[in-house]
């Protein structure tokens, strides 16, 4: 196992308010970890730094040894929470500017997933459903041979049949020197499939465990701890 | 898979029940290959290392065992995943008793009623 993730102390202000108040944390590889969090607790902050979107205002992050820049760029496959591809774009186009942008990208894995899907290459975007489209963006992720895989909200708004194909997705490309990071406020729906938790609290880590310790220390679900951690 | 587990459980240890309880009752035979460490976590929906933990588990009680390049197998000797199910029938069925004893039933009244179910 080597690491993969290190955060060291990482502070981020929008303006008075922290939006991350001292994060430590690290992520080692073979590990699915689950990001949870109330909206506004600081996970797309959090995603956004990793991804070298946004910068700390004070700490130190680095993914395998790299601050976020060019190189971690090779690194990393990020599913934002908002789509960001062009909706005239054909299946085909999207797959081959994907190609074009990761030398990481595998074609075959991708037009694999795709084709067990049903769904026509030549198709628009526009033209998927919702679902479908979901599941695209998760394919042009997941096809990429990425050390840290970031989901944010992957499985947010979608179908159970849909979740359940984007839970099994990223089981299917589990490989032990990855990691594979999923922020979700839908814990109950996922929390099998998650070997850590990391709960964040307004902009500081309040949890940091494996789901079978927290089961086996609570007497209770990670989602029903959740539920005590966050109420209001 | 037809597996629910219990959430509030740790995963690890329902998955080895399951999978003792599968031979116990030769879903999946004494020899027999068991399907692979990411079959396994996606037909259960957990994750591999969950999987894979259990399988050594499994292994260290002397219920499996991996042949290198090839995969798990069952031990053909399958006396302690029948064991364990035992233990898992008892523990259930002493659960439901002590639950309805809490609901102030006497053991008669609880066989009567038992009875009545399996003729619906």
């Amino acid at each position: 196992m080597s690491e993969i993730l290190r955060c060291d102390n990482i502070y981020k202000s929008y303006g008075a308010k922290p939006a991350l108040n001292g994060v430590t944390l690290t992520v080692e590889s073979g590990k699915i970890i689950g990001l949870l969090g109330p909206n506004g607790a600081g996970k797309t902050t959090l995603i956004k730094l990793i991804n070298g979107l946004l910068t700390p205002t004070s700490g130190a992050l680095t993914i395998m040894g790299n601050t976020p820049g060019v190189k971690t760029k090779t690194l990393v496959s990020y599913l934002p929470d908002v789509s960001y591809l062009n909706n005239w774009m054909t299946v085909e186009k999207i797959v081959a500017m994907f190609a074009d942008f990761y030398d990481d990208f595998r074609f075959d894995l991708a037009y694999e997933m795709i084709e067990r899907l049903g769904i026509d290459r030549k198709e628009r975007l526009k033209s998927l459903s919702k679902g479908n489209k979901e599941k695209v963006c998760l394919i042009l992720v997941m096809s990429r041979s990425a050390k840290l895989y970031v989901l944010d909200e992957p499985i947010a708004g979608v179908d159970p049949a849909t979740r359940d194909y984007i839970i099994s997705t990223i089981i299917n490309n589990y490989n032990p020197e990855a990691s594979v990071l999923i922020s979700t406020h839908l814990i109950s729906d996922i929390e099998s499939v998650l070997d850590d938790v990391i709960f964040i609290k307004d902009g500081q880590i309040v949890l940091h465990d494996t789901v079978d310790q927290i089961r086996e220390a609570h007497g209770k679900s990670v989602d029903d701890l959740f539920r005590e951690v966050f109420k209001w | 898979m037809n597996w629910k587990p219990d959430k509030k459980r740790p995963i690890c240890p329902q998955l080895c029940e399951h999978l003792c309880v599968l031979i116990a009752t030769r879903k999946i035979g004494a020899g027999e290959k068991l399907m692979s460490v990411r079959e396994l976590a996606v037909s259960a929906g957990v994750t591999p290392n969950t999987v894979q933990k259990s399988f050594e588990q499994l292994e260290q009680k002397g219920i499996i065992h991996s042949i290198r390049g090839s995969g798990w197998y069952v031990n053909e000797d399958t006396q302690l995943a029948a064991e364990i199910m035992r233990k898992l029938v008892a523990d259930k069925t002493t659960s439901y008793l002590n639950d309805m004893y809490g609901l102030g039933l006497t053991k008669e009244s609880i066989i009567e009623m038992i009875k009545e179910y399996q003729n619906e």
